[in-house]
């Protein structure tokens, strides 16, 4: 199974988007890490880092919002061992719409490249017809 | 540059001087930034200082990998990564060095100024604290190669990455907060490329240069 690890300067961000994600993807894990060491606005690589450790899922997909989430998780990876960092894939899609396409489409069962697909998708597909 | 203890003193002096700057990196970041980099750089080094207090005896290499592990901590914002990175880098340069020469210095720095572009994904000219150190590393590069002395090469790497501060008030950004700023991000020195500066300038006195 797939699980997403959702990094955002913002708690209420994270945990939000998070609760959105597990209200249409019940079964998927998601960890939700928000605000910075201090708890308030920015991003906390020991944070990011032990929730990608502690995640039960074969394969992990982070969402990042702005430039330091980015930073910082790429920064998290290279911290890795060598096993974990290849089930871990940073993805590359808008924050709330890629996390909900990926926890949606894993929830179905699909594998980690199917779900990085989705959201990647998220970021193309109008809202507006 | 003589052995872990001469780098222990390079890293008390580039605390004290993000305790001295503090208001200054602070006042330039709130200008095109979110305004915290003078904090969150001077909570960084007392972390790194605190670290370095319940560690035994040491290499350069493990000193530098201390002060990456703590700016990675508890820096926050882009610049806890990135200077987290750089030394990171400079730590992996330094290994199995017990007395690094000048060369050694310039090949760590080398490595800090590869990190830095890889994970900021910065050039020079972007506004960034790659226009200090690039031009630091440069000019570090041309004084190891007629001087022996690491706080000489240093020195020469801190005045350079002056200039290099200084030639980033006229800048665009192309990175960060402030690339959302354009045109009204010119007139204003960059804050990443200034504490780049001062940490160099540090790093240099501490050796008496």
């Amino acid at each position: 199974m797939v699980g997403l690890v959702l990094v955002s300067h913002s708690p209420e961000i994270a945990s939000g988007t998070a609760e959105l994600v597990r209200q249409m993807a019940g079964e998927v894990e998601v960890r939700p890490v928000g605000g910075d060491a201090e708890g308030s606005f920015g991003t906390d690589p020991d944070r990011i880092k032990n929730a990608i450790e502690e995640m039960g899922s074969d394969e992990v997909l982070v969402f990042m919002d702005l430039g330091s989430a980015v930073l910082s998780a790429e920064t998290v990876l290279e911290m890795l061992g060598e096993e974990l960092r290849e089930r871990v894939h940073l993805v590359d899609a808008p924050f709330v719409e890629g996390a909900f396409a990926a926890g949606v489409t894993a929830s179905a069962g699909a594998d980690a490249r199917e779900c990085m697909e989705a959201a990647r998708q998220a970021r193309t597909e109008p809202k507006l017809h | 540059m003589s052995s872990a203890d001469s780098v222990i003193e390079i890293v008390r002096a580039m605390a004290a001087a993000m305790e001295e700057h503090r208001q200054e990196l602070t006042r330039l970041d709130s200008e095109i930034g979110d305004g915290d980099h003078g904090t969150n750089m001077h909570r960084g080094f007392q972390a790194a200082l605190e670290r370095l207090e319940g560690m035994d005896t040491s290499t350069p290499s493990d000193v530098l990998k201390a002060v990456s592990m703590a700016l990675i901590s508890k820096v926050g914002g882009a610049a806890g990564p990135l200077y987290g990175t750089a030394f990171l880098r400079a730590s992996s340069a330094l290994s199995g060095k017990e007395e690094p020469d000048a060369s050694d210095a310039v090949e760590a720095m080398e490595a800090a100024l590869a990190g830095i572009k890889q994970r900021g994904k910065a050039e020079v000219g972007d506004k960034t604290m790659v226009d200090a150190l690039e031009p630091a590393v440069a000019a570090a590069r041309k004084e190891a190669a007629s001087s022996g002395d690491v706080g000489r090469v240093l020195r020469a790497a801190a005045d350079a990455a002056a200039e290099g501060a200084e030639s980033t008030i006229p800048l665009v950004a192309r990175r960060g907060r402030a690339s959302y700023l354009g045109e009204r991000a010119a007139g204003h020195k960059d804050p990443g490329a200034t504490s780049t500066h001062l940490l160099l300038d540090a790093a240099a006195r501490a050796l008496g240069a």
